[in-house]
């Protein structure tokens, strides 16, 4: 995931003249039902781009909630494993998710040098 | 140094790869080949379900395989012996296949035989019940198995994977009389994480529930082969 996030970091600042630009902060989108543990993602990242044009940059991370929507009465709901995903109201199975499976760089703060 | 910009491009991480997995994807459909990504944690019979099932399906359609493995070419060895085109993807530190591996992999698949020439792809992944699940490789369909070795609670704890997954296969059952398991309560994780997924009971030691699965595959194909 790292190896992602930096590749797309790559392929923006292509655009964007990377000799002429420097990164202050990446600002991601990690929904909670996803693979992703948002501390080792910071973690990694900064191991990974250290002397790299990516050094001085920092990440933040927006964590979007895990919601659910009941199928049967349509009401929203957060789904916990301890409940087996079910709905609250009227015990139903996770069918439909609303948010949660976001792995997302919603933004990029750099300045030009 | 000029003011701070904020540049909002809402671009998702692993677009790279999904775009890369749209390549391939078109790439099979091109071929008129279905292609079926197999997952499951390391042990859970993959290889072993590979082996039995190519050994019928084959006789019916053209099969190949990309064997996923990160340090080995084991596997891969063992179901070359099945006389069927086989291309071992060495992963080295990745704990999955990428869109980009399977790229690579089809491309010497393509050296091997003519694609045009073959009804199915197998893609056994590497064992890892996380990151496969996030990364698309341009498959038609997933396949998660789950053997009952690995317990009831699975599907709760590796929800992604068993949420993605078209089928899921419960493997070993043969071993349901030795173990203290409740396969009621498997099911019912399972449908709790995925009330959509279609759900056999399968043994590579009796055979049971292969059957099923090679119906499965059979419909897919056919199904595949006619749109």
């Amino acid at each position: 995931m790292t190896k992602c996030l930096i590749l797309s970091m790559e392929e923006w600042a292509e655009k964007k003249n990377k000799k002429k630009i420097v990164v202050e902060k990446i600002n991601l989108k990690i929904g909670e039902f996803t693979c992703v543990e948002p501390i080792s993602l910071i973690n990694t990242f900064n191991a990974a781009v250290l002397g790299s044009w990516l050094d001085s940059s920092e990440i933040t991370i927006e964590t979007i909630p895990f919601e659910g929507k009941c199928s049967k009465c349509n009401r929203l709901y957060f789904p916990k494993k301890e409940n087996g995903y079910k709905s609250p109201c009227c015990n139903f199975n996770l069918e439909e998710i609303i948010s949660g499976r976001e792995l997302k760089i919603a933004s990029i703060d750099f300045k030009e040098k | 140094m000029h003011l701070p910009i904020s540049d909002k491009i809402e671009l998702n991480i692993l677009h790279q790869n999904s775009h890369q997995a749209e390549k391939n994807k078109i790439k099979f459909n091109n071929y008129n080949l279905l292609c079926l990504n197999i997952m499951s944690s390391p042990g859970a019979g993959k290889t072993r379900l590979l082996e039995i099932t190519l050994e019928d399906l084959s006789k019916k359609f053209h099969s190949a395989v990309l064997e996923g493995d990160m340090t080995t070419n084991l596997d891969a060895a063992r179901l070359e012996k099945l006389n069927i085109p086989v291309v071992p993807i060495t992963t080295g530190r990745a704990c999955h296949l990428d869109a980009n591996m399977v790229s690579g992999g089809l491309k010497l698949l393509e050296k091997k035989i003519n694609p045009n020439l073959l009804d199915i792809l197998l893609v056994e992944n590497v064992g890892n019940l996380v990151c496969p699940a996030e990364f698309e490789i341009g498959e038609h369909f997933k396949v998660a198995l789950l053997s009952i070795t690995e317990g009831e609670d699975k599907p709760l704890k590796y929800p992604i994977m068993f949420r993605e997954a078209d089928l899921i296969l419960i493997t070993k059952v043969d071993l349901l009389p030795h173990l203290n398991f409740d396969i009621n309560e498997l099911k019912s994780n399972i449908a709790s994480t995925n009330p959509k997924a279609d759900v056999i009971e399968i043994s590579s030691i009796t055979k049971s529930g292969f059957d099923l699965w090679q119906d499965w595959i059979s419909k897919k194909i056919l199904k595949f082969k006619n749109n």
